[in-house]
This record gives C-alpha cells, structure tokens and sequence, in this order.
C-alpha cells in the first residue's frame, strides 16, 4: 500500500469519527477529478455541481462503509457514477437498456479507413479539440460514457472500473471496445489524412 | 503454430491489444497481420489516438473556483446537520 493511500484511509478514519477537517482534506484531494468526471457523465455543469454536492454528502454520511480495500478515490467513483445514472434514469426511465451502434466489419470493409495526420500529445492540449472530445463523450450512452471516463480518462484499471460500476471486468472490456470504435468514429472525420485506404484491399 | 487471424476478429481484440491485456502469442499473430494489411494499420493507429487524446485530456485536471466555494459551503453547513 502506497503513502497517499495510507494517509486516505487514515483521513477516511478520523472523518468517520466526526473530524470535519479531516473530511474537508479528502475533498479538497479528489474534487477536481470528481467534478471532471461528472461533467463528462452528464454534459451539463449545473448538474454536474449539483452531483458533486449530493455525491460528497453520500459519502459524508457513508464513511463507515468506507473499507479501505480500494483506493478512496475508486470509492467515491462509484458512489458519483451511480448518483449520474440515476440523474438519467430520473430523466429518461427508458434508457435502462442500452445498445449502442457501432459498425461492423462488413460495413467497415466497404469503407475507406485513413490515417490521422495529428500528435494526440499535441492535439489534445488544444481547447477546439478538447470541445470535440467532450461533444463525441456526450454522443455516447451513459454506462458507455462512465467506463470511457473511468477507464481512458481518469485512468482506472479494468478491475477498478467494474468495481465502480458493479460489473464484471470482460463487460468492462466489451463496453469499452464499442465506446472507443464508436468515439474513433466520430472524431475521424476532424483527423482524416488524405491518403486513403481501403480497408478489403488489403483486408484479410 | 499461426492461428491466421481474420480482419474481423483482430478488430475484436484490438482495445485489449492496446490496453496490453492479450497473451504474447496473439500479440504476435496481430503484429504479424499488421505487417500486410495497412486498413488495419490505419484502425490500430487511429485507435491508439482516440485513446491517447481521452488519457491527454484528463492530465488538466480544474475545478472552477465558484463550483469549489460553493460545495465546501454546502458541505460544511450539511454535514455539520448530520
């Protein structure tokens, strides 16, 4: 166990017991990140302040329950995504069964297949790219947006990530290829290179 | 012994090819079709990019300052009522 983990569950432990300074640490550690993640979920910064606000106070009043077998970061991950998705399932109780189109490699073959003439290390820091970034997140269906931003964004393991979301790790890896196909689609067309390719030229 | 993997099925695994979670033995299939079929080169790559724009992107990491004031406020009135 790491330094920061062990000073997390200390600070977890003196909060439990009513320190509020302690708690008020702990925040300070994890909010920009949270509310990062949040603002991904749902798209929306009153909403997303307004999750960060209920999620925190969830976790106030569950400190006991905080274990210390995960990191208090994937902790409050999980206590922020399930407040997300009940957000949308408040909104639009239909969106319990999520399917999410991404071609297929029938449909790919007919197509062309280029190349991005850009360094992401570069592209990224840009703000009009990072507007294509949040805007193509927000095209996703909420489960598929909480693993990309767990996942690709704030960096958790494939393990963390079903933990957080209460699924197993290979729907964590099927959700995440399809988000990811599907993402890689809609920023193609920002990135194409010129030369195009035929993906049944070459195809196998 | 080549398992002569498809098109298809290398686009399967191509998230768990870049998140290096598969055997070396099927890394090495992948690599070996990469060699002869530049659509899947251009999909690898493009892959990769999604990836590392998403991963580069969470580095800059703010919260705004009145989002900052206003949930320690709520918080210190609220969990001082629990």
């Amino acid at each position: 166990m790491n330094d920061n983990r062990r000073e997390e569950i200390e600070l977890a432990r003196r909060a439990a017991k009513g320190e509020y300074d302690a708690f008020e640490q702990l925040v300070k550690r994890t909010e920009a990140r949270l509310y990062g993640h949040l603002l991904r979920m749902v798209n929306n910064t009153d909403d997303a302040r307004e999750l960060l606000q209920e999620t925190y106070l969830s976790a106030f009043k569950n400190l006991k329950a905080f274990q210390g077998t995960a990191a208090f970061s994937t902790w409050l991950y999980r206590i922020a995504t399930n407040h997300a998705l009940m957000h949308f399932r408040k909104k639009k109780p239909e969106v319990a069964v999520e399917d999410l189109d991404v071609p297929t490699h029938e449909e790919l073959k007919k197509r062309t297949i280029s190349d991005w003439d850009m360094d992401p290390l570069q592209e990224a820091h840009k703000l009009e790219v990072r507007h294509i970034l949040e805007k193509a997140i927000a095209e996703l269906p909420p489960t598929y947006r909480a693993v990309v931003s767990l996942r690709d964004v704030e960096g958790l393991s494939t393990s963390e990530t079903a933990k957080v979301l209460d699924i197993n790790e290979g729907a964590v890896k099927t959700l995440l290829h399809r988000a990811r196909i599907y993402l890689r689609e809609l920023l193609s067309p920002h990135f194409e290179a010129e030369d195009l390719l035929h993906i049944e030229g070459g195809g196998k | 012994m080549s398992l002569k993997l498809t098109c298809k099925e290398i686009l399967d695994c191509l998230s768990e090819y870049v998140d290096e979670e598969l055997d070396t033995s099927i890394c090495d299939e992948i690599e070996n079709h990469m060699n002869g079929c530049s659509p899947c080169v251009a999909f690898l790559n493009t892959l990769k990019k999604t990836v590392t724009l998403y991963n580069t992107a969470g580095k800059e990491v703010t919260i705004p300052e009145d989002v900052h004031e206003n949930l320690h406020a709520f918080l210190k009135k609220r969990c001082s009522e629990q």
